[in-house]
């Protein structure tokens, strides 16, 4: 008797749960984003926000950035989640297009630089950025006593060309992100004739950036002393490296860079938009923003947000990197990869 | 009259659980994601026949020729453990099993640090590196139970070794080399890791296709389409090798308590060389691993270099494995019993279904948990999708390990227990379950280990951020820094040990009446 009556409590508890009203404010709001951001998130990560709101925040890992959305346009409208971090630009487009946001406009989005607001802010908001670049091997390049390439058009010498690893587009993020570099830098026309000359210079193709960084690049065994990787790199090499060290033993090339924005939503369908939109807020700001860099090596939206002394003293952010609209991306990527793809792999 | 309805309908529970799980986390799933992919069907664009026939041509031919490598491969060790006991055996048998559970991103990065990749050869090794435990184990063990007067009467008839080899050896041998060959095949055909990583984008099998086509390009019919495709090639396979079981099973004798002689003279030289080469070659990717991984447990373990906690890695770990591991040990305990007593097509079909989950698309099967799981209860996001995920993959296992346990159970025993009057519960729990305890212990070491290693399924579940061993590796990996490449490395190195461990611990009990893996 005594277990019927507290199924039943429980009962009542979960209607009452589920038909709540939607201002209420939950107990817990749920974050799905991808591998890389939900793997590093620890108990520290959202308690100041827990702390002042009352509201946990339950992490969901969803695959990689691809996967996640995708999953994410499936259950459009009766989603696994209050909110989604981690989309990119280049996938930016598919979650617009399959209506799986609901309006919320960040009180904060003013001190996100107008360069990273390139989604329509009442649905994402910026909350991060990384700059895919070459990084070169200092050692290397001081032993073969050459200079460091400056710009794009430098790698067509076979001396650069040959000493350059590049992940492939289609397997790997940061090599389509390179590729865009190279498209917005020589113009539809004119990028497959620069490949052509890396080709036949004798760039080398990985699969993707972990084989490239730790199989190709010199610094760790391999014979390439070019390798497209992150501007985040570099410092990351201090930060993890077995004995201290004072510099970084790699650079990074600022030219051929390309910025990957990444956004957060509301879910369209979630019982608690407002709390959720708390959460947006709280990520972006500047207390969440500071502790970006060292927990996922990417840089903050935030203008305000100060850099780890690390970052500030071992890595450059590029002035001017390549950037494309999202729905131009979308359009033509699969061309680009397809063609980059004929070319390369032949 | 009473009595045998009342056995019909113990018989209809134990064939309800089996079904009910596989029907919820995997025939449901499957059909709604396939069922949404193929209702938005356009007119495909052009090119696209052109594509899929090119892209499943080479999913078969590469599995093909994976699955014949890997025979030749193995065939030295498996002799060697077929043939002889000898000091060693064991761990050599744990050596050979690591790394059947290895995840793919640490092989690869090993391959790749070995200077193989882009090219079919490197697939191709990868392929028999990661299954020639698939075979040693499944056809050395049953190899051992083959009756020795058989081969000692053929070769007093004068037959020559070739000839006992090629006229009683083999025909014996053909249930396991069959089941080994299935499985192989299974797991070369769906290569996902594998292919990204070692083969670029010009090798494309099914299984990346699909990925490619819903999570890159979300083409969903595209990828439904592929799916399907995919599917009919394992139902395929599947249907032949149960097929070719029917004809040539049940025509062997078990001995149950073999004696396998200790090698001598020149054969000694021989079953040593052979283990010792398999191991050594075996070895080389392991040992960049290990190389690696020097100098790095410290770090792991110690400074706060590590975001996640390694500890809690492997303890999410070991706690998913050991929920997997239950799940899939009552489930497939109970299709095994169900498909060792009952002959008949149902039976039958239903043996088949249990094997499709090992071969059926991640990416589907993910997307589908996504898109149909949300009834009875909103379970797309709960803790308990990858153990689910996992002993969906492990059930096979248990089924292959546990049928042969259960069918070499003479039929008289039950039938005395019967007349004596025990009731069919009371028959299982005294006659079958005492015979087929040790199989069901090797059983619950591989789905543990097989929970352990899972990483590609795991990646397309929406999951709450535990990081399991896997996903600790690969997030190590994909991080710049000597430190987290040497602590990823010695991560790789622990899940070894773990792997070899248990399954040094479940081969204790393993005895010459159990097994076919």
């Amino acid at each position: 008797m005594r277990k019927i009556s507290t199924a039943l409590i429980g009962l009542a508890l979960l209607v009452a749960a589920c038909g709540g009203e939607t201002a209420e404010t939950p107990d817990s709001l749920t974050l799905v984003a991808h591998d890389s951001f939900a793997d590093a998130v620890t108990e520290e990560t959202f308690a100041s926000f827990t702390e002042e709101t009352g509201i946990a925040v339950d992490v969901l890992a969803a695959g990689d950035a691809g996967g996640m959305v995708t999953q994410a346009a499936l259950t459009a409208g009766n989603p696994i989640a209050d909110v989604m971090f981690g989309v990119d630009d280049t996938f930016l487009s598919r979650a617009l297009e399959e209506d799986v946001f609901t309006e919320h406009t960040s009180n904060l989005i003013e001190s996100v630089p107008e360069s990273l607001r390139l989604g329509p802010e009442n649905l994402v908001t910026p909350v991060s950025y990384g700059d895919v670049c070459l990084n070169y091997d200092k050692e290397w390049f001081a032993t073969a006593q050459l200079h460091v390439p400056t710009r794009l058009d430098d790698l067509r010498v076979n001396v650069y060309a040959g000493a350059m690893v590049v992940e492939h587009p289609a397997t790997s993020s940061p090599g389509l992100a390179f590729l865009l570099a190279t498209i917005e830098e020589f113009g539809e026309d004119g990028w497959i004739d620069y490949w052509t000359d890396l080709k036949a210079g004798g760039v080398k193709v990985a699969p993707d950036w972990n084989s490239a960084y730790y199989g190709d690049f010199t610094r760790y065994g391999g014979d390439r002393s070019l390798v497209v990787s992150y501007a985040s790199s570099p410092p990351a090499e201090v930060i993890f490296a077995e004995e201290p060290i004072v510099e970084a033993p790699t650079g990074v090339i600022e030219a051929g860079c390309y910025r990957q924005v990444e956004f957060a939503g509301v879910l369209d369908g979630t019982d608690y938009p407002e709390a959720a939109g708390d959460l947006i807020d709280f990520m972006l700001s500047v207390e969440f923003q500071e502790t970006i860099p060292l927990n996922w090596f990417v840089f903050p939206a935030n203008g305000d947000a100060a850099l780890p002394q690390e970052f500030v003293e071992h890595t450059v952010i590029p002035e001017s990197p390549a950037q494309f609209d999202p729905a131009y991306i979308a359009e033509n990527r699969e061309t680009w990869v397809q063609l980059w793809s004929d070319l390369m792999d032949s | 009259m009473v009595r045998r309805s009342r056995i019909r309908w113990g018989w209809l529970a134990v064939a309800a659980v089996p079904a009910l799980f596989l029907g919820y986390f995997f025939l449901y799933p499957l059909a709604r994601i396939l069922a949404l992919g193929l209702s938005e069907l356009g007119v495909g664009a052009s090119g696209v026949e052109d594509r899929l026939f090119r892209v499943g041509w080479f999913t078969f031919w590469q599995a093909i020729v994976s699955t014949a490598l890997t025979f030749v491969a193995a065939a030295p060790m498996t002799w060697a453990v077929g043939r002889y006991e000898f000091k060693g055996r064991k761990l050599a048998m744990a050596l050979v099993t690591v790394p059947f559970v290895l995840p793919t991103v640490v092989v690869g990065t090993a391959f790749v640090a070995l200077g193989w990749r882009d090219s079919i050869g490197a697939i191709l090794a990868a392929h028999v590196f990661f299954n020639v435990a698939v075979v040693v184990r499944t056809v050395g063990s049953q190899w051992r139970r083959l009756d020795p007067d058989l081969l000692h009467a053929a070769a007093s008839l004068g037959a020559s070794p070739r000839q006992v080899m090629r006229r009683v050896t083999l025909p014996l041998l053909r249930p396991s080399l069959a089941a080994a060959a299935s499985i192989v095949f299974l797991f070369t055909f769906t290569s996902f890791g594998v292919i990204l990583i070692l083969g670029g984008y010009q090798f494309a099998t099914l299984e990346v296709e699909i990925y490619r086509q819903a999570v890159v390009l979300f083409d969903i019919p595209l990828a439904a389409v592929m799916a399907v495709v995919q599917l009919i090639g394992v139902s395929t396979a599947l249907y032949l090798y149960s097929r070719y079981q029917e004809r040539h099973s049940a025509s062997w004798e078990v001995s149950s308590d073999a004696s396998v002689p200790l090698p001598t003279g020149r054969s000694r030289l021989w079953v040593y060389t052979a283990v010792a080469g398999t191991l050594a070659a075996l070895a080389v990717p392991l040992f960049t691993l290990v190389r690696g991984s020097m100098g790095s447990y410290r770090d792991l373990f110690g400074a706060d270099l590590v975001v996640g906690d390694p500890g809690a890695a492997i303890r999410n770990s070991l706690l998913t494995a050991a929920v997997a591991a239950i799940v899939a040990l009552v489930i497939g305990m109970m299709a095994a019993t169900l498909v060792s007593h009952r002959s008949g097509k149902l039976s039958r079909w239903f043996d088949t279904t249990l094997m499709l989950p090992l071969g059926t698309s991640a990416v589907a099967i993910g997307l589908g948990f996504i898109v149909a799981l949300d009834w009875p209860f909103d379970l797309r996001a709960s803790l308990i999708l990858v153990p689910m995920a996992h002993a969906l993959i492990a059930i096979p296992f248990v089924v292959r390990i546990t049928l042969p346990a259960m069918r070499s159970i003479d039929p008289d025993l039950r039938n005395a227990a019967s007349t004596l009057g025990a009731s069919p519960w009371r028959v299982w729990r005294r006659v079958d379950l005492p015979l087929v305890s040790k199989a069901a212990l090797v059983a619950t070491g591989f789905s543990l280990v097989i929970s352990l290693g899972e990483f590609g399924a795991t990646s397309f579940v929406a999951r709450p951020n535990t990081a399991t061993i896997p996903t600790l590796i690969f997030r190590l990996l994909s991080r710049p820094g000597q430190s987290s490449f040497g602590m990823a490395m010695a991560l790789s190195v622990i899940l070894a040990a773990l792997t070899a461990g248990i399954i040094l611990w479940v081969d204790r009990f393993r005895a010459g009446d159990i097994g076919s893996f």
